[in-house]
């Protein structure tokens, strides 16, 4: 399991737009390096990234191999009500890493 | 009157502009494998369709000058007032010259509040960063930004 850093306010006023950071430890290989031997090293991305927030989905990504090593995203969303948001990132080789925040909206 | 003698001046502008002539085969063939511009202008088709793309809306924050083209931060602001009725649908980042056309794609909505999305991009090359959003009449509004790179990312041996 990937380790992953959130970033979401712990509290916010209804109606507040609000950022939410996400960094996940990823090597992102593009499948366009090679060895010193010249052997191409085959891709390992991950592909696409989830954000639920009470079970909706309020923010997806598809990520290409030009996103950096260790995938860095920062996106807003409306504090609507208290409650979950969760992540989810999928790649190559059956990656897959989740990660869940909660929110006091009053 | 024609000048007889060569002078400092002339001679070094001539070495100049050869040196620079010398250069460009080089470059080429120590990068194999790039897009070019006929791959990025179908990516952005695929994703734009026979769309009209209109420039304007969209603001890219990256830095014109980057040492290294491994994490080069980039955030992408569209002006919209983010409302039921007229929000951005979707924000897609191309570039120029990497091995891929594509950066990344990133879908929201008008629960966002804000249309900016930022994250850290790798660039092999000095080139054109392109990025497309897509409005809730689907519309499509473009900019783009020069970015010159010293040290280039994704095909670099590994060690």
């Amino acid at each position: 399991m990937a380790s992953t850093l959130i970033n979401v306010p712990p509290k916010a006023k209804r109606g507040d737009i609000i950022e939410i950071k996400t960094l996940t430890s990823h090597i992102m290989e593009t499948g366009f390096r090679r060895t010193a031997a010249s052997d191409l090293i085959s891709r390992n991305i991950i592909t696409s990234f989830t954000c639920r927030y009470n079970g909706n989905e309020i923010f997806r990504a598809d990520f290409f191999p030009a996103i950096s090593a260790n995938p860095y995203l920062s996106f807003f969303t409306i504090a609507k009500e208290s409650g979950k948001f969760e992540f989810e990132w999928i790649g190559d080789n059956g990656f897959s890493t989740t990660a869940s925040a909660s929110i006091a909206v009053e | 009157m024609p000048k007889l003698k060569t002078t400092r001046r002339d001679f070094l502008g001539l070495a100049g502009s050869a040196a620079v002539a010398g250069a460009v085969p080089i470059v080429v063939t120590l990068r194999p494998i790039e897009a070019t511009p006929a791959m990025l202008t179908s990516a952005i088709r695929n994703v734009v369709g026979e769309a009209q793309v209109q420039t304007g809306k969209v603001k890219i924050d990256i830095p014109p000058l980057v040492e290294n083209g491994n994490t080069v931060p980039m955030t992408v602001s569209v002006t919209s007032p983010m409302t039921e009725t007229d929000y951005v649908k979707s924000i897609h980042v191309f570039n120029e010259k990497n091995p891929q056309p594509n950066i990344g794609n990133f879908y929201i909505g008008p629960w966002a509040g804000r249309a900016q999305v930022a994250t850290r991009i790798r660039l092999a090359d000095s080139q054109k960063v392109v990025a497309i959003a897509r409005m809730s009449d689907d519309s499509f509004w473009s900019v783009s930004a020069e970015v010159i790179v010293t040290l280039a990312a994704c095909t670099e041996e590994v060690n």
